[in-house]
């Protein structure tokens, strides 16, 4: 049999029918859904006289537009209100397992995915957020799609799509000291451009990825849309079979070993082969920090901002002038230069217990600068939250000079009321550095949890390098 | 959905490489809970200055683009988020066409549930397609899908590639979720023989219960 990739092994066990010269129909496992995606989905059906086919294999959650403070209060929202009650209706109505604001459970759709053991090896997942690519982490085909493929999804459990050309990213050797999950798929993404995956799905191997734990690996599948790749995947092995074992949604027992045995099977076959092959050498990559309006322009904490008649390209030149001038940067300045306004530690992208340790681990016993005008730290889930002050990380973060927040998308989209005001700076550990992402005209620097929480401390960008802290995730 | 045939139309030429959906629909707009209306909101922090008042600078903006249906953009349009309120911004606001040396996937995809063609071209014809926009005023071009050509009154005619199925349903205006239930037999059969589930082992906090089908 010819050798196939782990994404080829899913495809095919999950092609629902197949005709020559079209897509084909598969087959999808889970489907995640959450209160600003689905609305006009669940509208599309009641036009329709459509039902949800599977609401067993669909699970909702609130997370993009919540608070991240006192949930007992009223809403005073009213859009993000009438997106609230029309989940809750559309959950009630069609029997779909509702995590709400107020779950012990709730929190951000791609850390209580995983957290719960709703997602699983060899599965296909989506949701309607494109970080969905985050699950691959666990060796899940998962992908983002549009609200009219939410929709497709709920009427037929199935999605029509072409196979896509694969991409293997390997990064070999041992990442350094300071350096994170984080910095490995910024540079992965400095390296291949943010559209150097278009049309690819992503397998992410080699050394350092097989040494990162579930939530560092998680954090590199997140940005995989990032780089352009709808999906990215690592693997399953023993890390990822001692993560899931005993979650709430993952089989017990013997059935455990018998869905371990299964998912041994799923890796790459030797010899199988990718349309592209990236190569990267962990030894190389330092503490990333982004200095213009897409994940994409980054460099090392030792750099200095880029001249943007460096760039090649026409376009590239442009686009960096202009990104210059959105951040308010000099080409030439030191990247420890750069002072910030605010940080916020939390997204789908770094807000797992790991991250919020390393982070903590950064702060402990400091305190953030009398610059800084906010701190925010956003855990990914109550579950998270629960287990971190447990640990005494939250008096930690308070003792610094942190706020403590409740789970949720928070300042990454900034759909609540957590905004980074016009001409703030703030180092985020979140995903998007885009004009507006976090509030009009604010200007994103994206970096590790323990970048983020130095910057905090110092009031400027740090090598956290120098600061002699673990900053294992 | 709206099918796609031909269109000719006024081009607007979008003079800027990576255009990612926040710029197309800001995340203050994606609490609404309709399809229509956001053409209003295209490109919303680009468009507008405070108070709602249009920038003079935006080319959207100015007199000789008013009633473009037809977008001409650069690299990898439409990347990151995957909110199909970008294309329903686009589509309501009038354009028909996009022409670009390339797309984001998730965005691209969704165009095509929108009644939205996006042609992809090669950089030297976008490029030369740029700097006809840009010299004439008026500029239109017309989009043949059946033909898969793009050309202007001048005699440019420029052939592009498109997927056969994505071709076919455009061109129908039909409906993928009518397409996919015409296999309902496969899929239940799908069904019965890989015994999809989500059992639940321990409970978790969560409202509502499926039935299991």
């Amino acid at each position: 049999m010819t050798p196939r990739t782990l994404y080829q092994k899913i495809w095919d066990s999950h092609v629902v029918h197949e005709q020559p010269g079209q897509p084909a129909i598969i087959y999808i496992d889970r489907h995640l859904i959450h209160e600003g995606t689905s609305p006009q989905a669940f509208a599309g059906l009641r036009a329709e006289g459509r039902k949800v086919r599977r609401p067993d294999l669909t699970f909702a959650v609130m997370d993009h537009s919540v608070s991240t403070t006192d949930r007992t209060l009223p809403i005073l929202d009213n859009d993000a209100k009438l997106q609230f009650d029309a989940l809750e209706k559309n959950c009630r109505e069609s029997g779909v397992r509702l995590f709400d604001m107020n779950s012990k459970n709730q929190g951000i759709v791609h850390i209580i995915g995983p957290e719960l053991g709703i997602t699983q090896p060899g599965q296909t997942l989506v949701c309607g957020d494109s970080h969905t690519s985050t699950h691959g982490a666990f060796g899940t085909l998962a992908f983002g799609i549009g609200t009219s493929e939410v929709e497709h999804v709920l009427a037929t459990q199935c999605l029509v799509q072409s196979r896509s050309k694969t991409l293997h990213i390997l990064v070999h050797g041992k990442r350094p000291k300071g350096v994170t999950a984080k910095d490995l798929i910024l540079a992965i993404i400095g390296k291949t451009g943010i559209a150097g995956g278009n049309g690819h799905v992503a397998e992410y191997g080699g050394e350092a990825i097989r040494a990162l734990s579930m939530d560092g690996r998680m954090t590199v599948c997140n940005m995989t849309i990032e780089g352009g790749a709808r999906a990215g995947m690592i693997a399953p092995d023993e890390t990822t079979f001692a993560y899931l074992e005993g979650r709430p949604f993952v089989p017990r027992g013997k059935a455990f070993q018998e869905a371990v045995e299964r998912w041994k099977a799923l890796a790459t076959d030797p010899g199988a082969e990718f349309d592209a092959t990236v190569t990267l050498d962990a030894a190389k990559i330092s503490p990333q920090v982004t200095w213009g309006t897409n994940p994409g322009m980054v460099t090392g904490v030792t750099e200095r901002v880029p001249d943007p008649a460096s760039f090649h390209e026409a376009d590239d030149q442009k686009a960096a002038a202009r990104a210059l001038e959105y951040m308010g940067l000099k080409a030439g300045t030191l990247v420890v230069d750069i002072p910030v306004d605010r940080v916020f530690i939390g997204s789908c992208t770094n807000s797992r217990l790991n991250d919020l340790r390393a982070a903590a681990r950064v702060v402990a016993g400091k305190h953030v600068s009398r610059t800084l005008k906010e701190a925010l730290v956003v855990p990914g889930s109550m579950t998270i939250k629960a287990k971190a002050e447990a640990e005494g990380l939250d008096k930690i973060f308070r003792d610094a000079g942190f706020e403590w927040r409740d789970a949720g998308c928070s300042m990454c989209i900034a759909m609540n009321p957590d905004v980074l005001p016009p001409g703030e700076r703030a180092a985020s550990t979140s995903n998007r550095n885009f004009e507006g992402r976090q509030g009009k005209d604010s200007r994103t620097h994206l970096v590790s949890p323990v970048m983020a929480a130095a910057a905090a401390i110092a009031g400027h960008f740090v090598d956290i390098r120098d600061w002699n802290v673990d900053a294992t995730e | 959905m709206q099918p796609f045939s031909t269109h000719t139309g006024l081009v607007l030429p979008l003079d800027r490489i990576n255009v990612d959906t926040d710029q197309m629909v800001p995340k203050q707009f994606l609490k609404l809970q309709t399809k229509q209306g956001f053409g209003r909101v295209l490109f919303y922090d680009w468009r507008y200055l405070p108070g709602e008042k249009p920038n003079p600078d935006f080319i959207l903006n100015q007199p000789q683009y008013k009633g473009a249906s037809v977008m001409l953009a650069r690299a990898n349009f439409g990347c990151g988020s995957s909110r199909e309120h970008a294309p329903w911004a686009v589509a309501d606001y009038g354009f028909r066409v996009l022409i670009a040396p390339s797309y984001a996937d998730i965005f691209y995809n969704n165009c095509f549930k929108n009644g939205i063609l996006p042609v992809t071209l090669p950089e030297e014809n976008v490029e030369e397609l740029f700097k006809r926009a840009e010299k004439e005023p008026g500029y239109s071009l017309t989009a043949d899908l059946p033909n898969q050509t793009i050309s202007d009154a001048h005699g440019l005619n420029l052939k592009f590639e498109i997927d056969n199925f994505r071709k076919h349903v455009l061109l129908e205006g039909l409906d993928d979720i009518g397409l996919t239930l015409k296999h309902e037999a496969a899929i239940t059969a799908f069904e019965q023989a890989q015994h999809p589930s989500a059992t639940m082992y321990e409970p978790v906090d969560a409202k509502y219960s499926p039935k299991q089908p």
